[in-house]
């Protein structure tokens, strides 16, 4: 009756490797490192090493370890202080051939990791940082837009010759939204003919058209629709994180987390670094796009050999050759909305452009008396440059420009425009992505900032560890003297229910946090609960008279009902708490969810095999679970 | 080792009177103490405002802060942030504080100038509350989900009337948690939030598994009052809630004594929800399942979940 097959045992005991093997790379611990990854995909040189470890040890710092890994250079040190102290050295050493990046090292050997086995990833609380919450104000945005469709607009009725009194932005319908265009008209025939005209432009299918008319002037209404705005809205958010992305890659570290949260907030958590000021420095710091002609009057192979720069010029590369820009900017970046492939007339790939602002009447004049002549676009990026002086690390910044495309105008350009004639689509789509990292991005606003030191990390992990060590150990002393030998199985489901929930957590690759922490210890509490409620109806049983086998099967079955329904409300709790909440909550959430899941296994499925295995195949006449009664 | 030699027989529901004027009671206290006192809010939901300093001494950060909160800035976390290569001259700590409305960012700077002597001001941040505000919808929204979630749950494995009881006994312990939390000014912020939550699910978990016997109960037993159904099935259950109550107790105490202080409130609030939700699954659930009028015949029709003995 109390018997489980063979093939039961089988199962638990390959999970219970299983769970084993992948909890272990928990147990070797982690070393606070430096990643060098040269931009070149070689690996670094010796001389390099050589260079790097002479000047570390000028200033006291010993690398534990100097590693070649396939990702690049690995640099273990003994604590995060030195790692830090290092970063900036090594910064400056490798300059721009490499790029530095502050890791946490595990010390997992090789035949774990070949089996896919990595440690729990660790939060910000637990191991340092810094955690941004950033806003998107993308009012701003749809207010530069609505500025640049007013111009649009006009244009196609002045083009066509249909007169109208004025245009303008609509006038807030409340304080927050400014979602329309007004174009007034003297008469309805004008009106229609103006309507008609806008209606069919595709450009314009981000609104929708009603008329009206108030004393003598008759209007066309053009409301942004709701859903184009969400589309806005939502760009912003993407093109934002992109540049936050590419920004924080720039800081060296090593597995950021940068995610939307909500709407339209963004969040960074940056691991290991501690320079807020740093962080900010360069997560503010944009790139921008200049719009230039090319100076046609002037030969630049000429200038190159002789090395004379004509005044109100600047020599610059283009695909390997040399091209003279002239200094004055027909159009900056912050000026450009977006940027998308698409194919031209001819079924090539082309970017089409949209802009917006103040600049754009002046470029149109100026592009209207250039055609047919070259214009470059000019990506500048700034970059934060280290250079050693003195033996101290200084930062300086420095601005990068290159020239990423160059086209010859073919018309006035005005504020939406093709740039055509690119090679292929990867070339289109590449091209389209740095006009946008360049454009116009909404303001971001920093909403919370947080930083963690990394002793604090330290003490929050030792606490924890003692917390959740404390509760098991009095949980299981106390199940061992209440339950005896049932007690005995109950703990070690425990402890392998922490192994599991540890072994899943670094399987899924889940972040442990320190109110992770708890949930762990929580769970030991509630996990334990299934072992009472079970026990508690076998001595129900017992004391009735049942014999112990009837009890211990009556025990399990009756309880595993109420254990199920006592389980799954938790469960819902906990399912709502991750969709709902964020960072500290999720992790508390996550972590609860994975611990129910694995106590409904170790609590119910290991003790009853474990009691199979023990009671099941002799006569039994007393159980060990606690109960001093001689019935038993 | 056994605490209950035989099944116990209290008379639970004779006191049901007696818990319903204890209940109540408290429960006034606390919406009263909630209405005069109000919260205190965590900067997570009031937005603050962030200082970077620094000396040209190491300071120790626990002592920055003593000085914050004599000057009146009782929210004050000071940290210290890591020495690096750019920054050997100088040490410097990241000082926080709650929201001070009467103050302009002028004044408050000279404030805090004032209570760390010393010290200079690298920059000065204003956090808005909209994290908070966020927060605070959400954690609402998910108190109200919680609730309809589970109710759903009961109401399909067990009864409506079940439900109902369920969740009014579930009220009752956040509200208490707050009020304490309130009385006492314990400060509230969205970890606590957690613990409530996880509260109202432990507190359920307690009142499923008193409601899961009685529903056994209720098939097995023929010639029983409602009230000596809930008599007998809180019995049969009070080993189990008092030693699971007992024991998830200890390790929230653990907990609260070696988890650190981030976590402090957290078991806080874990603390008093053990022990209001076990009282609460005891008398408060029972008893209002019984008042909505509970009987026999709700639990009959349902499903063929009567095991079978061997």
């Amino acid at each position: 009756m109390n018997q489980y097959p063979l093939w039961r045992y089988l199962f638990i005991i390959i999970l219970i490797l299983f769970g084993a093997l992948y909890a272990t790379p928990n147990l070797y611990g982690t070393d606070p490192a430096i990643q060098i990854q040269p931009k070149s995909g070689q690996p670094v040189s010796a001389a390099i090493i050589a260079k790097i470890k002479n000047t570390l040890s000028q200033q006291t710092i010993f690398p534990d370890a100097i590693q070649q890994q396939n990702t690049g250079l690995l640099i273990r040190f003994k604590d995060t202080e030195d790692q830090l102290k290092a970063q900036g050295y090594i910064q400056a050493l490798v300059a721009d051939q490499a790029t530095v990046a502050l890791n946490l090292a595990p010390r997992t050997p090789h035949w774990l990791r070949a089996l896919g086995a990595e440690p729990m990833k660790l939060g910000l609380d637990l191991r340092g940082g810094i955690h941004f919450l950033y806003r998107v104000d993308t009012s701003a945005m749809l207010k530069e837009r609505m500025s640049g469709d007013v111009h649009t607009m006009g244009d196609a009725l002045r083009h066509s010759n249909i007169r109208y009194a004025h245009i303008a932005q609509a006038p807030a319908a409340n304080d927050k939204t400014q979602n329309g265009i007004v174009i007034a008209f003297r008469s309805v025939a004008d009106r229609d003919q103006g309507l008609t005209l806008l209606q069919k432009q595709t450009i314009n299918s981000d609104y929708q058209f009603t008329t009206s008319q108030k004393n003598d002037r008759f209007f066309v209404n053009a409301a942004f629709l709701p859903q184009a705005e969400i589309a806005l809205e939502e760009q912003a958010v993407t093109q934002n994180l992109n540049t936050l992305r590419n920004r924080v890659n720039e800081l060296g570290v090593s597995e950021p987390v940068i995610q939307q949260q909500g709407k339209n907030q963004i969040s960074v958590d940056l691991p290991g670094i501690q320079d807020t000021a740093r962080a900010k420095e360069i997560i503010g710091k944009v790139a921008t796009l200049h719009f230039q002609l090319v100076d046609t009057q002037h030969d630049a192979a000429t200038v190159v050999s002789s090395g004379v720069v004509p005044f109100g010029d600047t020599l610059f590369q283009y695909e390997g050759q040399p091209v003279l820009l002239k200094n004055d900017v027909v159009l900056h970046g912050t000026s450009i909305l977006s940027a998308a492939t698409i194919t031209d007339d001819n079924g090539r790939p082309a970017v089409s452009v949209r802009a917006g602002g103040n600049e754009v009447s002046r470029f149109n004049q100026i592009t209207g008396d250039n055609i047919n002549k070259p214009m470059a676009t000019v990506y500048i990026e700034t970059r934060a440059v280290q250079h050693i002086v003195d033996g101290k690390v200084v930062t300086t910044e420095k601005q990068f420009p290159k020239v990423i495309n160059i086209a010859n105008i073919n018309n006035a350009l005005g504020n939406s425009f093709q740039i055509t004639g690119l090679d292929s689509n990867y070339a289109a789509k590449n091209l389209a992505l740095l006009l946008r990292s360049g454009a116009y991005t909404a303001p971001i606003v920093a909403i919370s900032e947080n930083t963690v030191g990394p002793s604090l990390g330290k003490d929050n992990i030792r606490s924890g560890t003692l917390a959740c060590e404390m509760g098991l150990l009095f949980v299981a002393i106390f199940m061992l003297f209440y339950y005896g030998l049932f007690g005995l199985l109950a703990d070690i489901a425990l402890t392998l229910n922490v192994v599991f929930i540890v072994a899943i957590m670094s399987l899924i690759g889940a972040t442990l946090t320190l109110p992770g922490i708890a949930a762990i210890v929580l769970t030991v509490g509630m996990a334990v609960d299934a072992n009472v409620l079970i026990y508690e109806r076998i001595r129900e049983e017992l004391r009735q008279g049942v014999s112990p086998h009837a009890s211990i099967y009556a025990g399990y079955e009756r309880a595993f009902v109420t254990i199920v329904d006592a389980n799954v409300t938790t469960l819902i709790v906990a399912v709502i708490l991750f969709a709902l909440g964020s960072g500290p909550v999720q992790g508390f959430a996550i972590t609860l969810i994975i611990g129910l899941l694995t106590s409904m296994v170790t609590a119910i499925f290991f003790t009853r095999a474990a009691v199979n295995l023990i009671y099941g195949k002799r006569r039994i006449e007393k159980l060990s679970i606690g109960m001093k009664t001689d019935n038993g | 080792m056994e605490f209950f030699k035989a099944n116990p027989t209290i008379l639970f529901m004779k006191q049901r009177w007696i818990a319903a004027v204890i209940s109540a009671i408290i429960f006034i206290c606390s919406v009263v103490s909630l209405s005069i006192h109000g919260l205190n809010l965590g900067s997570d939901f009031t937005g603050g405002t962030q200082a970077e300093i620094s000396f040209l001494q190491p300071t120790d950060a626990t002592q920055l802060r003593k000085q914050l909160v004599n000057a009146g800035f009782t929210q004050a976390t000071v940290q210290a942030y890591a020495q690096t290569a750019q920054s050997t001259s100088q040490h410097r700590y990241s000082v926080r504080v709650g929201l001070h409305k009467s103050l302009t960012p002028e004044q408050l700077k000279v404030k805090l100038l004032q209570a760390m002597p010393g010290a200079k001001m690298n920059s000065l941040e204003y956090i808005g509350p909209q994290v908070g505000k966020q927060l605070m919808t959400n954690g609402i929204l998910a108190v109200v989900l919680v609730f309809i979630g589970t109710m759903i749950y009961i109401a399909i494995r067990f009864e409506y009337r079940f439900a109902i009881s369920a969740a009014l006994a579930l009220v009752h312990d956040p509200v208490l948690i707050l009020g304490i939390f309130s009385f006492f000014h314990v400060e509230f912020n969205m970890i606590v939030l957690t613990g409530l939550l996880t509260v109202i699910g432990y507190s359920l978990n307690d009142t499923i598994v008193v409601y899961d016997r009685v529903r056994e109960n209720f098939r097995k037993i023929r010639k029983a009052t409602p009230l000596e159904i809930m008599d007998l099935s809180i019995n049969q259950t009070l080993s189990r809630t008092i030693i699971t109550s007992g024991l998830t107790f200890s390790v929230v105490v653990a907990l609260f004594l070696f988890g650190g202080q981030s976590v402090h409130e957290f078991s806080l609030a874990m603390m008093i929800g053990i022990v209001v939700g076990t009282y609460s699954s005891i008398y408060v659930a029972g008893s209002l399942a019984i008042a909505f009028g509970l009987t026999r015949l709700h639990l009959i029709p349902q499903q063929k979940l009567i095991d079978d003995m061997p």
